[in-house]
C-alpha cells in the first residue's frame, strides 16, 4: 500500500515543474510522481498551486520549465488532446461543462460517437451515458436537459462520469466530491478504491484530511507554489498533515 | 412569442399532447407570430383598402424571394452569435462579393470565353463565394489569433469592404449580368415551374417520412421511449400537408400575361381563350435557401462541428479543455459566414440584374435582427437555424405588409425596430417561464 512497494517505473513523473503568471510563481520547482494502482493526495491551502500543477499535466497550461515522464518516457503535453492521448483524464475543479449541452453531449465532448456516415450519434451517446451514470449516480434521470438545469452534485457526477468513461490510466480529480451529498461521496470513494484495484493511478486533490487519510497511499503537500514534502499516509497522523499544510514543515525533520 | 402555447383547452390534455408529439413550443410560438402578422396585414388591407393583398399567391411568392438573401446569411449569423461573436460586416461583404462577381462576368470572362458563354455563371458564382469565404476567414483569423474583438474587426470590415467595392467599380453599376446567372435571382424564368415544384415537393415529403421512420427505428434500437403511433402520424400528416400546401401555393401564382405572350410567341404556342396559365413554381433563390437550411441544420445538429459551435458558446473554457481547437473553430465559423454571404450576394445581385457597390447596405442589421428574433441568444450557446430563418420571414413580412398597406419608409423603420426589441423581451419571458 505504501511507496515502499513502489518499484519499477512510475506512471507519471513530474520533475521540477515551474509556471508563473505575471510574476506570481504559482508552481515553483515542484516534483511529484504516481505509480500504478496508487492514489496520491495533493494538499495545500487555497491558492497553493494544486490546480495549476495538475492543469499542466492535463494540458490546460504550458509549464515554463520542468519535465514530465509518462511510463518512463519523456512526454510532450501541449494541449488537452495530448493529455488524453496519454490516457490522462481530468475532473476539473470548475467541472468544465458546457452548460447548454445535455449530459451525454458533455460526456463525449471532443470524442463524439458517430454513425458510419460520420454524423454524431446522439442516441448511442445517451445510451452509453445512461450506463455509466447508473454506476455513479443511479438516481440521475435528467438526460434530456442541459446541464445548467442540474444540481451542483449532479453536474459533478457528469464530470466524474466523463473522466471515468474513457478507460483512463491516469486520473486527476480536483476536489471531486466538493458538491456531493454523503451518499454520492461514498460512491465516489468506492469508485476510487475500485479504479485503484484496476491499476489506475489517481491524483486526488482534496481539502478533507479524513478523505485523504482513508483513500490515499501518499500525500504531497504544497504551500505558496512550493512542495513542502511527500509522505506515506500510513506513517503520519492527521495532525502531521495539518501542520505540513499550515506551517509548511515536514514532520520529523529538523526544521 | 410564447402566447401560442397557451391554448384554451384543458391544460392536462395540452401538456400531454405537447409531450407525446415532442413539438417545440418555441417553433410553434414563432409560427403563431408569423400567422398573426400575415392575417393581421390581410385583414387590415381588406378593411381599410377593400382588398386584402397579403394572403395571395403573388404576395407570398414574392415574400419568399425577398426573404432568401437575408435568410441565407442569417443561417451563418446564428453560428457567429452562438459563439458569442457578432458580424457587422455582412452587408458590406455582400456588396464586395457582388462587385467581384459582376466584374468577373462583365469585364473579364466575356473577353476570355465569349459573351453569354455557358460557363460564365458557374465561374462567377465560384469566384464570389471564394471571395466571401476568404474575407470571412481573414476576419476569423484576426478575431481568434490576434484576439481583436469581433465587434471591432467586423466594424472595420463594414467600412473596408464597402470602400473596396467602391474602389473597384468607381461607383459604376456593373451590368448587364449573364442571363443564366440572373436566373438565380428568381423572376418568372428563375423559377422551376409546376412540374419542377411537384418534384421538389415529393422529394421533401419522402424525406420527412423517411426521417420519422428512421428516428423511430433508432429509438427502438436503444430502447428509448417511443412517440405514440398517433403522434407520429400527426407529425407526418402535418409536415407532408405543409409541403403540399407550399407547392400548391407557388403553383397558383401564374406568369404575368406579357411574359406569357412573349413565351408563347417564341415557342409557337396558341394562347387559348381566357389566357394561358403558366405557374411560377418555387423560385430558384428560395430553393437555394431551402438547401442552406437543410445542410446547416444537419451541420448544427448532427456533426461534430455543430456540436463544438454550441459547446464553445456554452463554455469556451470547457470546450478548450475538451480538446476543441477553439481558435481554429472561430476561423471556420467566420469563413462559413463569409461563404454564405457570398452565396447571398449571388442571389441579391442576380435578382437586381446588376452589381453595385451599394448592394447589401444595412443588411447586417437585418441579418442580426433575424437571428435574434429567431431566438439566438446574444449571451451565447443558444440558437437554431430554423429560428433565424423564421426571424427573417417575420421581418420581411412586416416590411412587405407595411408597403402593401401604404406605410412609408420611416414608419416601417420604427415598427421593425420596435418589433426587434419586443421579440427579444418576449423571448426572455419565454425562457424564464420554461426554466
Ligand atoms: N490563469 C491564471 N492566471 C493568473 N494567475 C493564476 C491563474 N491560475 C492560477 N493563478 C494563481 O496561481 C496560484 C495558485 O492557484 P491554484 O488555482 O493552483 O490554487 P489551488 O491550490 O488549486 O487553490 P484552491 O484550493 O483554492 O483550489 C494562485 O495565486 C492563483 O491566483
Ligand atoms: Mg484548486
Amino acid at each position: 500500500m505504501s511507496s515502499k512497494t513502489n518499484t519499477g517505473t512510475p506512471l507519471i513523473d513530474m520533475r521540477d515543474i515551474c509556471i508563473s503568471f505575471g510574476g506570481v510563481h504559482a508552481v515553483d520547482h515542484v516534483s511529484v510522481d504516481l505509480y500504478p494502482g496508487e492514489v496520491v493526495g495533493l494538499l495545500g491551502h487555497n491558492g497553493a498551486g494544486k490546480s495549476t500543477l495538475i492543469k499542466i499535466l492535463s494540458g490546460a497550461y504550458k509549464m515554463d520549465s520542468g519535465e514530465i515522464y509518462v511510463n518512463g518516457e519523456r512526454a510532450d503535453i501541449r494541449s488537452p488532446r495530448d493529455a488524453r492521448r496519454y490516457n490522462i483524464e481530468t475532473i476539473y475543479q470548475t467541472l468544465a461543462l458546457a452548460d447548454n449541452l445535455d449530459a451525454a453531449s458533455n460526456l463525449f465532448l471532443g470524442r463524439e460517437l458517430t454513425s458510419p456516415l460520420g454524423l454524431v450519434d446522439d442516441d448511442a451517446m445517451e445510451s452509453e451515458a445512461r450506463k455509466i451514470m447508473a454506476r455513479l449516480n443511479p438516481n440521475f434521470q435528467k438526460f434530456k436537459d442541459p446541464v445548467s438545469a442540474l444540481s451542483g452534485g449532479q453536474r459533478q457526477s457528469v464530470a466524474i462520469a466523463r473522466a471515468v468513461y474513457f478507460n483512463a490510466q491516469i486520473l486527476i480529480m480536483d476536489e471531486p466530491t466538493a458538491a456531493l451529498g454523503p451518499h454520492e461521496t461514498q460512491m465516489v470513494s468506492e469508485l476510487i478504491t475500485q479504479l485503484k484495484a484496476e491499476g489506475i493511478g489517481i491524483f486526488l486533490i482534496s481539502h478533507d484530511i479524513h478523505d485523504v487519510m482513508e483513500l490515499c497511499d501518499r500525500a504531497s503537500v504544497m504551500k505558496n507554489g512550493k512542495l513542502v514534502g511527500t509522505v506515506d499516509v500510513a506513517d503520519v497522523t492527521d495532525d502531521d498533515l495539518l501542520s505540513m499544510i499550515i506551517l509548511g514543515k515536514q514532520p520529523g525533520k529538523a526544521a | 412569442m410564447s402566447e401560442h402555447s397557451a391554448t384554451r383547452n384543458q391544460p392536462g390534455l395540452v401538456q400531454r399532447f405537447m409531450r407525446d408529439t415532442e413539438l417545440d413550443t418555441r417553433l410553434l410560438g414563432m409560427l403563431g407570430a408569423l400567422a398573426l402578422i400575415w392575417v393581421g396585414f390581410h385583414v387590415y388591407g381588406a378593411l381599410s383598402n377593400g382588398f386584402g393583398a397579403f394572403l395571395t399567391p403573388r404576395n407570398l411568392w414574392n415574400l419568399s424571394v425577398q426573404t432568401a438573401s437575408i435568410g441565407i446569411m442569417a443561417c451563418g449569423m446564428v453560428l457567429v452569435i452562438i459563439t458569442r461573436h457578432i458580424d457587422l460586416s455582412v452587408g458590406s461583404v455582400l456588396g464586395f462579393c457582388a462587385v467581384i462577381m459582376g466584374i468577373t462576368q462583365v469585364w473579364f470572362l466575356p473577353k476570355l470565353v465569349g459573351l453569354e458563354h455557358w460557363s460564365i455563371w458557374i465561374i462567377a458564382c465560384v469566384v464570389g463565394m471564394v471571395a466571401g469565404t476568404l474575407v470571412g476567414a481573414i476576419h476569423g483569423w484576426l478575431i481568434a489569433y490576434l484576439s481583436i474583438p469581433a465587434f471591432i474587426v467586423t466594424l472595420g470590415g463594414l467600412l473596408v469592404w464597402r470602400g473596396a467595392a467602391f474602389l473597384i467599380t468607381r461607383g459604376e453599376t456593373i451590368s448587364p449580368l449573364d442571363s443564366t446567372f440572373k436566373l438565380l435571382g428568381g423572376g418568372p424564368n428563375g423559377a422551376v415551374g409546376a412540374t419542377g415544384s411537384w418534384i421538389v415537393g415529393i422529394i421533401a415529403a419522402i424525406a420527412v417520412v423517411a426521417m420519422i421512420i428512421m428516428g423511430r427505428a433508432r429509438r427502438k434500437r436503444f430502447d428509448f421511449r417511443l412517440r405514440p403511433i398517433w403522434a407520429e402520424w400527426f407529425i407526418g400528416i402535418i409536415s407532408v400537408g405543409a409541403v403540399v400546401g407550399a407547392v400548391l401555393l407557388v403553383n397558383a401564382y401564374p406568369w404575368p400575361t406579357g411574359i406569357v405572350r412573349r413565351y408563347a410567341a417564341a415557342n409557337d404556342i396558341e394562347i387559348p381563350e381566357g389566357g394561358l396559365f403558366i405557374s411560377h413554381g418555387f423560385a430558384i433563390p428560395v430553393l437555394i435557401l431551402l438547401a442552406v437550411i437543410v445542410v446547416m441544420t444537419v451541420v448544427m445538429n448532427r456533426t461534430r462541428f455543430g456540436r463544438y459551435v454550441y459547446a464553445i458558446g456554452g463554455n469556451p473554457e470547457a470546450a478548450a479543455l475538451a480538446g476543441i481547437n477553439t481558435r481554429w473553430m472561430t476561423v471556420k465559423i467566420f469563413a462559413l459566414m463569409g461563404f454564405l454571404t457570398g452565396l447571398s450576394a449571388v442571389v441579391a445581385s442576380a435578382r437586381l440584374g446588376s452589381a453595385t457597390n451599394a448592394l447589401g447596405t444595412l443588411d447586417e442589421l437585418y441579418v442580426i435582427a433575424a437571428a435574434v428574433i429567431g431566438g439566438t441568444s446574444l449571451s451565447g450557446g443558444v440558437g437554431t437555424i430554423y429560428g433565424a430563418v423564421l426571424g427573417a420571414f417575420v421581418m420581411q413580412s412586416l416590411q412587405t405588409g407595411m408597403v402593401l398597406i401604404g406605410f412609408d419608409a420611416a414608419v416601417q423603420q420604427v415598427v421593425v425596430g420596435g418589433v426587434l426589441v419586443l421579440a427579444v423581451y418576449l423571448d426572455n419571458l419565454y425562457r424564464r417561464s420554461s426554466k
